[in-house]
């Protein structure tokens, strides 16, 4: 790719120095210092502290962690993110395989390539919505009395199937799982076809001479192709997921009976509503720690992958 | 593949398809009816008539035109001013391979990373300690850092690929570093930067934790915002929350259908680097 950059040594000296290029960076810096790592540096602090928001932090050492690990509520919270996990990562990587591969190698070769990128734009176009615009949009598709789902059910014959989506403990937190899977989708199809382009043709052709049925080229040639764009898919997916906020907020505010409660709208009313900034701070802290350790070890897991190809 | 199976197949993706883009249909379908009619025939049936005074009574009930507006202002700054400084990061990192650039690169990413959990109160305090709490100003600066994060990210591999002869030949032509990059490499990767540009603007749009936090008053909130807000204070009938919908998911429609090639292109180039 990056012809010419290999050619041993340039052969005029450089005129500047290097290191005036560090300049560049001196904004970017600055704003990140201000914005980003003081911010983090006084989050850990707070979550160090017993702090109302007013009056000065009280340095409380590792209590709020030791609470933290011993609240039923804070776990609980922790079980709905792994649903979420399940809703935003695993579900849509895996339909979004079958979705991409069908748009690409069956729509897109024998109904032409226009119609795969309408039907492709069908399925990415959740993902371009503000996620509160979403959140209205299911809430009211899901309510109890006047939402379509329940209407369409007791059109159909299936009213006794009729339910509070939202409002009943037993179901919120399957209808949140739902509203993600619509909201996520888009995302993995449209890296994976996108990633299906780059695939050698001949692979696929090879293997149709061969006389293999659909599936089983999906399952040979197309998954171990895709390999990359699925790590990265479940990676970006997963972080997204366990950082998943707004449409908790707009969908049933953690409710009913904490049935839908995340980490992060737990650590936010927290901050907000119990004014414990110093818990709420523990409880960020301990997210960002989980991020990061995912991150950290997915970029690892990607670089192999890649390494490997 | 017989075409005796074809069909199945296909039908079965438009059903799919179909299915994802049914929710926002139905909104339109409801958004245009009157209250009276909703109540007489229920969600399904399609309008009798059409009828826009619920969207009309919406729009001036939150002032829609200043959310527009607020949203507009606000995630315009953020594009342009995120996109800057991504390329003055990666300019320094990806052509000027300034010293530990692995591990700068790698605190961008972790930036980017970061819940916005962690930040929130601390920004509320620093905000409200610099008199910024409140303002658009206060979402532009926080939001152009942190989109910058993955801007910097993206675009220090991309400008890292940059052909070395080309900047070479102007530095002999006697250009310094800044005319090299303003004069060369912004208008060669004006396409990356199209992308960022795009990406950022969308993102900042549908924000809602922070914006949530630093803007309390309906007078500086955004689209985003102001919907989550009614949506949470469930204040809304029927009518009010399809107009809401519907208003809401316009803009984001529109630009989506204006720049899908860019969109798509642009999440392929951010997956695969």
């Amino acid at each position: 790719m990056s012809y010419g950059s290999q050619r041993g040594q340039a052969p005029i000296r450089r005129r500047h120095p290097r290191n005036t290029y560090a300049l560049y960076l001196v904004p970017g810096a600055l704003a990140f210092l201000a914005v980003i790592a003081l911010p983090f540096a006084m989050n850990i602090w707070y979550s160090f502290t017993d702090w109302q928001g007013v009056g000065s932090p009280k340095w409380t050492g590792l209590d709020n962690y030791r609470q933290l690990f011993e609240d039923s509520q804070f776990w609980e919270s922790f079980r709905h993110s792994l649903a979420m996990v399940l809703a935003m990562s695993v579900i849509p990587t895996t339909v979004g395989l079958v979705v991409a591969a069908a748009l690409f190698d069956f729509v897109g070769k024998h109904f032409g390539s226009k119609l795969a990128s309408v039907l492709r734009a069908c399925f990415y176009l959740p993902q371009v919505l503000p996620i509160t615009v979403a959140g209205i949009v299911w809430s009211w598709i899901l309510a109890p009395e006047g939402g379509s789902l329940n209407a369409a059910l007791k059109a159909v014959g299936l009213g006794s199937l009729r339910q509070d989506w939202l409002g009943d403990p037993n179901f919120a937190l399957y209808s949140v799982m739902a509203v993600m899977v619509w909201v996520q989708l888009g995302f993995p199809v449209v890296i994976f076809m996108s990633g299906l382009q780059r695939v050698d043709p001949a692979l696929h052709e090879a293997a149709e001479l061969d006389g293999t049925s659909w599936w089983q080229r999906f399952w040979h040639v197309t998954l171990p192709q895709l390999r990359p764009e699925i790590y990265v898919v479940m990676l970006w997916c997963t972080i997204a997921a366990l950082k998943v906020f707004g449409a908790v907020y707009v969908l049933t505010k953690g409710g009913p009976a904490d049935s839908t409660n995340v980490p992060s709208y737990f650590s936010f009313a927290t901050f907000f509503e119990k004014t414990q900034v110093g818990y709420g701070s523990a409880i960020a802290t301990v997210m960002t720690l989980i991020i990061l350790a995912l991150a950290v070890v997915g970029l690892r897991f990607q670089a192999k992958a890649e390494d490997e190809r | 593949m017989t075409t005796v199976k074809r069909f199945p197949a296909l039908a079965a993706i438009v059903v799919g398809a179909v299915l994802m883009v049914l929710p926002l249909l139905i909104v339109l379908n409801n958004a245009l009816k009157s209250p009276g009619d909703y109540s007489t025939h229920g969600p399904l049936a399609l309008p009798h008539g059409i009828y826009l005074d619920g969207l009309k009574d919406f729009w001036n009930r939150v002032d829609f035109g200043r959310m527009l507006l607020n949203s507009t202002v606000i995630s315009g700054s953020v594009a342009v001013l995120g996109v800057v400084l991504s390329v003055l990061n990666a300019y320094a990192i990806g052509i000027g391979r300034v010293k530990g650039r692995t591990w700068i690169l790698a605190f961008f990413v972790l930036a980017n990373v970061l819940p916005q959990e962690a930040l929130v109160y601390p920004l509320y305090y620093l905000s409200k300690q610099a008199g910024l709490y409140d303002t658009r100003l206060s979402l532009v600066i926080v939001f152009t850092v942190i989109q910058s994060a993955f801007g910097t990210y993206l675009l220090s591999s991309v400008l890292g690929a940059f052909p070395k002869e080309i900047i070479e030949a102007a530095r002999i032509d006697g250009a310094n570093s800044w005319q090299v990059l303003y004069r060369i490499v912004v208008p060669v990767s004006r396409s990356t930067l199209g992308v960022l540009l795009v990406f950022f603007f969308i993102w900042t749009w549908n924000e809602f934790l922070l914006p949530l936090v630093l803007l309390p008053s309906n007078d500086n909130q955004t689209v985003s915002l102001a919907l989550g807000v009614l949506q949470g204070q469930r204040l809304m009938d029927a009518t009010m929350t399809n107009a809401a919908g519907l208003l809401g998911a316009l803009p984001a429609v529109v630009f989506f259908l204006l720049f899908q090639r860019t969109l798509t292109r642009g999440i392929a180039v951010g997956s695969v680097k």
